[in-house]
C-alpha cells in the first residue's frame, strides 16, 4: 500500500467479527467475557452500556491495545495487527484523552492520519496535502487548517479527528464518545458525515450515552455489560427490555399510562428512557415495544424533521 | 580595545575555555531536542530521576573493571524501564514512583560508594567538571550527542505523535514500544555522557528548560525545537563567557542565563496571551 491516495484500499470489505472474546487484565479483573458479535460494509453501530461495562476494554482490543485471553477477533477478515498495518483502522479520541496545548495545528493533525502511508520519514508529498485538504474541506474546517487545536470550539475539535480519519482513509472507524460536549447543530452536521461515510461503505462502531440518537443514525445496536447482551440491527435490539438489562437501575426510567395521559380506552404507554444524556422516548404499547419494533430507525428519523 | 573583544573574545583565547564551550554548546544542543519531547510527554522529572540513579551503575562499574559508560547506561535506563513497569503494575502515580526508584538508587549508589576503595575521580564523573573537559572527552561526547540529535529529529514526527496521541499512533500501526524505550534509551544515552562532561545539575536544567522556553514561545512543533536548540546555546555561550569573568563555576552559570531566558519567555507569552483576550473582548 505504497501510493494509494486516500479514500478505498481495494479489495477491503470493511468488517468486525468478535468471536467468544474473553479480555483480562494483569491484575486479574476480567473486563469482557465471552464477547461475541459481527459487523459488515456500510455499518453505524452504536456501542451502549455503563461506564465500567468493557466497552473501552472492546475499543482497545479492536485496536490492539490489549490481547484477548481468549476468543478472537478479525477485522477486514484480518488479524488486528495486520488491519493496523494496513491502515484500516481509524481512531476518535475523546476530547479528554486529548492535551489541547500540544503544539500543533489543525492541519499537522489531520497529516498524522497520512503517517501509515508515509515513508519512514514522514515526509509529505503532494498528494497527502491534498488528502489533508480534501479531508478539512469535507469537515468544513479548511478555513481553521492554521490554528493551533486549542483554540477551536469543541465541535470544530471533533470534527478536526474525524477529518483525521478521513485522511487515513480508515475503513473500520472507532468513534469514543463523539456527542460529549458538542452542541446540537456539530451533532447534527456529526450525523450527517457518518451517514454519508456509511452511503460509501465504511463501517463505525460508535460509543455513546446519547441513548436518543441512536435510532436516528445507527442501524446496529451492541449492548454489552461485561459480555455482549444483545447486538443486531436497531429495530429489535434497541429495546426497552435490552436497555433495562444493561443498565439495571443505572437508567433513569419513566412510564407513562394511557389512562394517565387520558380518558379514552387507549393503552399505549409513553416510555422516556435516559442515561442524563439526551433521552430515549418512545410511544406505544406496553414499554413502547410495538413502535419500536414496527418503524425502520431512518423513516422515523425523517418524520421527525 | 573594543567590548566585544574584551567580553566575548577574551575568554576564548584560552584553550580550555574553548574546549568547554564546544562541550557545552554539543551537549546544550542534544539536550534542547530531548527536552522538547519530555516536556510534551510530561516526562520533565525523567532527566533528573535517570541522572541520579546512575549513581549504582557508576560505583558497579568502577569495582567490576567495566567501562563507566556501561554501568552508568545500565542503571539509567534501568531506572526508567522501572519506574515504567511500577507505574503500569501498581496503584501508584508516575511522579510517586520516579521519587521513589531514584531516590532510592541513588541512595543504594551512596551505600556502595563508601564500601568501595573512595576515589575523587568519581565525584568528578557525576558532578562534572566542564574547564577540565579534554579533547577525548569531547570526541566521545560528540560520538553520542550527533547521531543521538540526528536520530530524534529524523523520527520527530512519530515521537510527536506517539507523546500527542499514543491510541492513534497505534491504531496507525507505528511501532510504539519501540518510540516509547527508544526515547528513554537516547535519554539516558545522553545523560551519561553529558553528566561527564558537564555535571548532573546542567544536564537536569539542559533537559527541560529549552524545551519549555520552546513550548511558551510558538505553536507550532518544528519552531519549538528550533526556539529550544537556540535558547540553549545561547545559554551555553553566555554562561560560559559570564562564568570566565566571575570566576564562577561554568555549568550553573548556563543554568542560571537559562533560567533568566525561561522568565522573559513566560513574560512575553503571558502578555502576548492578554493582547489576545484583549483583542477578544473587543471585536472590531
Amino acid at each position: 500500500m505504497t501510493a494509494t491516495p486516500a479514500a478505498r484500499p481495494r479489495d477491503i470489505r470493511p468488517s468486525i467479527a468478535v468471536e467468544d472474546v474473553t479480555v483480562r487484565y494483569s491484575n486479574g479483573v476480567t473486563a469482557v467475557e465471552g464477547a461475541s458479535f459481527a459487523l459488515g460494509p456500510g455499518t453505524i453501530c452504536a456501542l451502549v452500556g455503563v461506564n465500567g461495562s468493557g466497552k473501552s476494554t472492546l475499543f482497545k482490543s479492536l485496536m490492539g491495545f490489549v490481547r484477548p485471553a481468549a476468543g478472537h477477533i478479525a477485522i477486514a477478515g484480518l488479524e488486528v495487527r495486520q488491519a493496523l498495518k494496513r491502515g484500516l483502522v481509524a481512531y476518535v479520541p475523546q476530547a479528554e484523552e486529548v492535551d489541547w496545548n500540544f503544539p500543533v495545528l489543525v492541519e499537522d493533525v489531520v497529516m498524522m492520519g497520512r503517517y501509515g502511508h508515509m515513508g519512514l520519514l514522514r515526509i509529505p508529498r503532494q498528494a497527502d496535502r491534498d488528502t489533508v485538504g480534501e479531508a478539512l474541506a469535507r469537515v468544513n474546517m479548511l478555513p481553521f487548517r492554521h490554528r493551533q487545536i486549542g483554540e477551536l470550539s469543541g465541535g470544530q475539535r471533533k470534527r478536526v479527528f474525524l477529518a483525521r480519519a478521513l485522511a487515513q482513509g480508515g475503513q473500520v472507524i472507532l468513534l469514543d464518545e463523539p456527542f460529549t460536549g458538542v452542541d446540537v447543530k456539530t451533532e447534527d452536521q456529526i450525523v450527517a458525515l457518518m451517514r454519508e461515510l456509511r452511503a460509501e461503505g465504511r463501517l463505525m462502531l460508535v460509543s455513546t450515552h446519547n441513548l436518543g440518537s441512536i435510532p436516528e443514525f445507527c442501524d446496529q445496536v451492541v449492548i454489552i455489560n461485561r459480555t455482549v447482551l444483545a447486538a443486531g440491527p436497531t429495530a429489535t435490539t434497541f429495546t426497552p427490555a435490552n436497555l433495562q438489562r444493561a443498565f439495571g437501575g443505572a437508567l433513569r426510567h419513566i412510564q407513562l399510562g394511557g389512562a394517565a395521559l387520558h380518558a379514552d380506552a387507549d393503552t399505549r404507554q409513553l416510555t422516556v428512557i435516559s442515561d442524563d444524556e439526551r433521552p430515549l422516548v418512545l410511544y406505544g404499547e406496553e414499554d413502547g415495544k410495538a413502535l419500536a419494533g414496527e418503524d425502520a430507525p431512518l423513516d422515523r428519523q425523517d418524520a421527525r424533521r | 580595545m573594543s567590548f566585544v573583544e574584551t567580553w566575548l573574545l577574551a575568554p576564548l583565547a584560552h584553550e580550555f575555555m574553548q574546549r568547554a564551550l564546544i562541550v557545552a554548546l554539543m551537549v546544550g544542543a542534544v539536550c534542547a531536542v530531548l527536552s522538547c519531547f519530555l516536556v510534551l510527554k510530561g516526562w520533565s522529572l525523567m532527566g533528573d530521576a535517570v541522572s541520579h540513579a546512575i549513581l549504582p551503575g557508576v560505583v558497579l562499574a568502577h569495582v567490576t573493571g567495566l567501562p563507566f559508560a556501561l554501568g552508568a547506561f545500565g542503571a539509567g535506563l534501568g531506572c526508567a524501564i522501572g519506574i515504567g513497569y511500577l507505574k503500569q503494575n501498581s496503584r501508584v502515580k508516575e511522579d510517586t514512583v520516579m521519587g521513589i526508584v531514584f531516590s532510592g538508587m541513588f541512595a543504594l549508589g551512596l551505600v556502595l560508594f563508601v564500601k568501595v576503595d573512595s576515589d575523587q575521580h568519581l565525584m568528578h564523573i557525576l558532578f562534572g567538571d566542564m574547564l577540565g573537559v579534554r579533547w577525548p572527552d569531547i570526541a566521545e561526547t560528540a560520538a553520542i550527542a550527533v547521531p543521538t540529535a540526528a536520530i530524534l529529529l529524523a523520527k520527530r514526527r512519530d515521537l510527536l505523535l506517539h507523546a500527542f496521541d499514543p491510541g492513534h499512533a497505534r491504531a496507525i500501526g507505528l511501532p510504539v514500544g519501540w518510540l516509547h524505550f527508544g526515547l528513554l534509551a537516547l535519554l539516558a544515552l545522553t545523560i551519561v555522557v553529558a553528566l561527564k562532561a558537564v555535571g548532573i545539575i546542567l544536564v537536569v536544567a539542559m533537559l527541560i528548560a529549552p524545551g519549555a522556553i520552546g513550548f511558551l514561545t510558538t505553536r507550532r512543533f518544528d519552531r519549538m525545537l528550533a526556539v529550544a536548540v537556540a535558547s540553549a546555546l545561547i545559554s551555553s555561550l553566555a554562561g560560559t563567557i559570564l562564568s570566565y569573568h566571575l570566576d564562577a563555576a561554568s555549568g550553573p552559570c548556563i543554568v542560571v542565563v537559562q533560567a533568566a531566558l525561561f522568565a522573559v519567555a513566560l513574560v512575553v507569552n503571558l502578555r502576548r496571551a492578554a493582547r489576545r483576550a484583549g483583542g477578544a473582548a473587543q471585536p472590531a
